[in-house]
């Protein structure tokens, strides 16, 4: 409900409530190679801060926010691959630590969920309006002959009561 | 006009109840929620061998900590530091843990300074068999920690069984025992 | 004493509460007119006494009683005084206390100026908006009382979070809960409605004002909660997808579908059923936003769980009141049938598809949210759901929904011509066109997403603006007939154009932003300089600096561009002593082009600092956007069909009660 406003007490939290070294505004050095930086920091981006536990590592100006992020970019500048960099905090952290859950077993229906909503919802929206709209618009749209010959004749008996 | 929808609203009336069975649902699962823990993140090391790690000693303490010193009989490492508040709450335990020779405790000193680390056992009293000075915080991070204190059951193999993060408290000291129990009986863990 | 006269209005407005919640509405069911009549003074009485209990907690917080526990939590006598009012609402028990009062005087407001709706309506509105402030009221006397003494009393308190020591913040949750509070008032006319079983075009009529005020607060809450993200946390993100934010943006997406339906409602008489649930949702998502900011059992919001108890009773209440309505929904809704209809391409059909997309976009983020909890609950796995599911997920959800948004407008009603909608937006497409290209020529090496986004976003507001020319007939006939069609086409028409026209400006900000954003973070030693996307950044030094209540370290920077200076950005770095805390103040210049952000770190010693500075274009198109969009609804909301007591206002006060009752009986 406060929104933004919790978030700060949740870096309270970090400083205070769960012990870590003491917190600076975290700037690090970047790597040399302003490619091998950009990748780094693109995985920054999907870790998870343990520590603050609702930000990227990147946002974070937790301690082991840091580290991590040092770490990326050693793994980085010694030749992985992104998914290796990131696998070797996974198999450190787990699953946890992903910002964009990997699909598995226990994620399919979060990853199918909006697709099967929206069909949902269209389905839905069409039997609705079939049922609505269908049998009742037929006749505003057209009359059939037959139809039109009693209207006709109901309206010529309405002429001459 | 009317017809038609007056005798179809029957045949759907479960549609109107579903959007009841869905907040029903929800607020089930809130209910259970309560009583998780989300901030606990369980440990993606269970059940697999220590990581591969040779920490040197603290200045002035003989014994270092590295992998093939938690071979050979069951161990508990505690992650602690001197800066670490919780860390003071589950000390004594540990001290009565270690006056009592039931299981050795074996220290990983996270991200500290060795003379603060030092200073912090001598005066509180040093409940560890063996302490692994980890300055960087790297082999913590190789653990897995994300917070201090954590401490780790680890097997007679050097696989790690369980893990507790925080504090230690007398509850939590009585479900690790009976995990050690379980272990040197041959039998899987609970914890 | 005050703080123990503050606790007995608080027990005397819970039982004036359960009073209103039950006489009126058996009144209402008897045509009993003494115990429909007593509803009005019960609201406002209710009113007075919580108040009363506000004023008292503001006194306490003002004059820094530390003998109230919760100000010696959460307040300082150091404190500017600002923030020592903003402290009132800065914790849990004293935020509860501030939902409380909006949520009594939007029933002060239906007491005083719902003289057009009929009185029995109006009473069971009341009771219902009664019940709601029973579960708070029991809420925080049973479990969250503010007026809790402290004995002995401390020297001073332990101060407040100095995050939120920041006038954005300041401002941000009374908007925030005007908004969710003011959706209470869509959810009692609802079920009122539904106790009634008739839902028709006044009944729509009554609840867009009130709808849409609280659309107008909940989007300002939200835009002033992210700017204070943007500025006050060094990060220079704004939105980060956090459950805590979710939870009010899931009460908006549900709002603003209601928002746009209930005009179907009120303008062709259908959907009548699916608004009524869509009332009810959006005030249910705004109490389970309550449930989750303070249950703790997400992880964002783990900081106001202290008490296990507080949980379960607002789960419960909240299974109460959702549960309840939606039964009662289950029950009425069949006897509600829609009246008008509509082929699929028409104005109707364009909103519907508003609804689809919206409140999938919404369920979505629903289950985004939860689903962690879900998987937790169900295989104890535990698993993180981030920005990039919901950008995955929500972005595609949302993309037709922007692109029709700029031709529903232009359609009209019951059966409408898409080809001649799309023709009559020519100068739009022409404007998309040329936006495309020159998107293209301009940044040709930026990411290619940017191109198509910063279309969209042209495409949204050239569309809004040509539909507010074509409905001027500007150019078409003479300038005097464009204007006097000016004056006299209705406000909310002008509404729809801003909204519409903000949406898109939201949108290039985003998009300019994160796609032409420029990042440098380094050490720097004094006389240094670092290039930030054609900007120098030049440090100067930095040097000691004392707040009222903190020690700062300020950086100079100064800022040039070809050589030329610009302006000098000084960000701080604080260190607060009440609670020990270190906070980041960024410096940002804002200009035309967008906004240079920049942050001091901490020394890496030898005189060696870190910083972090970021060009940011267009990143303030996102805030004016929103500006814009709120603009909209407060013209919409001065359309004299919406204006809440213009009919009071206007000769007697019978008069329109008797308009209003033969619209409802139409």
């Amino acid at each position: 409900m406060l929104m933004v406003y919790l978030r700060g007490l949740l870096l309270l939290l970090c400083l205070a409530g769960l012990s870590t070294p003491a917190f600076s505004v975290a700037v690090d050095t970047p790597l040399d190679d302003p490619r091998q930086e950009a990748r780094a920091r693109a995985i920054h981006k999907q870790l998870r801060c343990l520590v603050c536990q609702n930000q990227s590592i990147e946002d974070s100006n937790a301690s082991l926010a840091r580290d991590l992020r040092i770490l990326v970019r050693e793994r980085i500048a010694a030749g992985d691959s992104d998914d290796a960099a990131i696998g070797y905090i996974v198999e450190r952290y787990g699953d946890w630590v992903l910002l964009r859950p990997p699909i598995k077993a226990g994620t399919l229906v979060l990853w199918a969920a909006p697709a099967v909503f929206l069909i949902l919802a269209i389905i839905l929206i069409a039997v609705w309006y079939r049922r609505r709209n269908g049998p009742a618009s037929k006749p505003v749209a057209s009359l059939s002959a037959e139809e039109q010959v009693r209207l006709k004749d109901l309206l010529d008996r309405g002429d001459q009561p | 006009m009317s017809e038609p929808i007056a005798e179809e609203i029957p045949r759907r009336a479960w549609l109107r109840l579903v959007p009841l069975v869905v907040a029903l649902v929800i607020g089930a699962f809130l209910f259970v929620g309560l009583g998780l823990r989300p901030k606990e993140i369980p440990s993606a090391l269970i059940g697999k061998a220590a990581p591969e790690f040779d920490l040197p000693a603290l200045p002035g303490r003989p014994k270092g900590l590295k992998t093939a010193d938690l071979k050979g009989e069951v161990s508990l490492v505690n992650v602690f530091a001197s800066w670490c508040v919780s860390c003071r709450a589950e000390h004594p335990l540990f001290m009565k843990l270690q006056a009592s020779g039931v299981v050795p405790v074996h220290g990983l000193n996270n991200k500290d300074k060795g003379e603060a680390a030092m200073s912090w056992l001598n005066r509180y009293g040093d409940p560890y068999d063996r302490v692994g000075a980890d300055l960087k915080g790297r082999v913590s991070i190789d653990w897995g920690v994300y917070g201090v204190p954590e401490t780790f059951l680890v097997s007679a193999e050097g696989r790690i069984v369980c893990k507790h993060i925080g504090p230690v408290m007398q509850r939590d000291l009585e479900i690790l025992l009976k995990a050690i129990e379980a272990l040197r009986q041959g039998g899987t863990a609970q914890c | 004493m005050i703080a123990e006269l503050g606790h007995f209005a608080l027990v005397l407005a819970l039982s004036v509460a359960l009073v209103q919640a039950t006489i009126p509405l058996l009144g209402a069911w008897r045509g009993d007119p003494g115990w429909i009549g007593l509803a009005r003074p019960a609201a406002l009485v209710q009113c007075l006494l919580v108040s009363i209990a506000f004023g008292a907690l503001m006194h306490a917080y003002v004059t820094s009683d530390f003998s109230v526990l919760n100000v010696a939590t959460n307040s300082h006598s150091a404190k500017p005084l600002l923030y020592k009012i903003s402290g009132v609402w800065g914790n849990h028990e004293g935020s509860l206390l501030l939902w409380l009062l909006i949520l009594v005087l939007f029933g002060a407001a239906v007491a005083l100026f719902g003289g057009n709706l009929p009185a029995p309506f109006r009473a069971r509105v009341l009771s219902v908006q009664a019940m709601i402030a029973i579960g708070f009221l029991a809420f925080v006397l049973f479990t969250s009382n503010p007026f809790e003494r402290l004995f002995p009393v401390p020297l001073d308190g332990r101060g407040l979070n100095p995050l939120l020591q920041d006038p954005g913040l300041a401002f941000h949750p009374p908007f925030l809960y005007l908004g969710y509070v003011g959706f209470s008032m869509a959810f009692s006319f609802a079920v009122a409605a539904l106790i009634e079983g008739r839902v028709d075009a006044a009944w729509a009529r009554w609840v867009r004002p009130w709808t849409l005020a609280a659309w107008c607060f909940l989007t300002m809450g939200i835009a002033l909660g992210s700017w204070w993200a943007y500025y006050e946390l060094g990060w220079g993100g704004w939105w980060f997808w956090d459950p805590v934010e979710n939870a009010s943006f899931m009460p908006w997406l549900a709002g603003t579908a209601l928002l746009h339906s209930s005009i179907v409602v009120e303008k062709r008489d259908s959907l009548k059923n699916w608004t009524v649930l869509l009332a009810i949702v959006t005030f249910s998502l705004s109490l389970l936003g309550t449930f989750l900011v303070r249950s703790g059992v997400l992880t964002s919001v783990h900081a106001f769980a202290t008490d296990p108890a507080r949980g379960v009773f607002i789960l419960g209440f909240l299974i109460v009141v959702i549960a309840g309505s939606l039964t009662l929904y289950a029950i009425r809704a069949p006897a509600m049938k829609g009246g008008g209809l509509f082929a699929p391409v028409s104005r109707e059909g364009g909103l519907v598809l508003n609804n689809l997309l919206l409140s999938t976009a919404c369920a979505t983020v629903l289950l985004g949210t939860l689903y962690p909890l879900f998987l937790d609950a169900v295989t104890g796995e535990k698993i993180t759901v981030g920005p990039p599911y919901f950008n995955a997920t929500f972005g595609p959800l949302m993309l037709p929904a922007l692109i029709a948004m700029a031709v529903g407008p232009m359609l009209r009603w019951k059966r409408a011509d898409l080809g001649g909608a799309v023709q009559r937006l020519k100068f739009a497409i022409a404007a998309t066109v040329a936006a495309l290209f020159l998107t293209l020529v301009l940044a040709y090496d930026g990411p290619w997403l940017a191109i198509p986004g910063i279309a969209l976003g042209v495409w949204m507001i050239a569309a809004a603006l040509e539909e507010a020319a074509y409905r001027l007939r500007l150019f078409r006939v003479p300038v005097g007939e464009s204007l006097r069609r000016l004056v006299r086409s209705p406000r909310s028409a002008w509404g729809t154009t801003f909204a519409h026209a903000g949406a898109g400006m939201v949108i290039i900000g985003i998009v300019a932003s994160s796609s032409w954003q420029v990042e440098k973070l380094q050490v720097m030693r004094p006389g240094e300089e670092v290039a930030v996307g054609g900007y120098s950044f030049k440090f100067i030094g930095a040097r000691p600096f004392k707040g009222p209540n903190y020690n700062a370290v300020r950086g100079a920077f100064q800022v040039s561009r070809n050589g030329v200076d610009i302006t000098l950005m000084e960000p701080e770095s604080r260190e607060y002593q009440d609670p020990p805390m270190e906070t980041t103040e960024a410096a940002i210049r804002t200009g035309w082009g967008g906004d240079l952000y920049a942050v001091i770190g901490d020394p890496t010693g030898d005189g060696v600092w870190s910083t972090r500075f970021y060009n940011k274009p267009m990143i303030h198109w996102i805030w004016m956007g929103a500006l814009v969009m709120v603009f909209g609804g407060m013209v919409s909301l001065s359309d004299r069909r919406h204006r809440v007591g213009a009919p009071s206002r206007r000769k007697a006060g019978a008069k329109p009660l008797k308009v209003a009752q033969s619209m409802a009986g139409k």
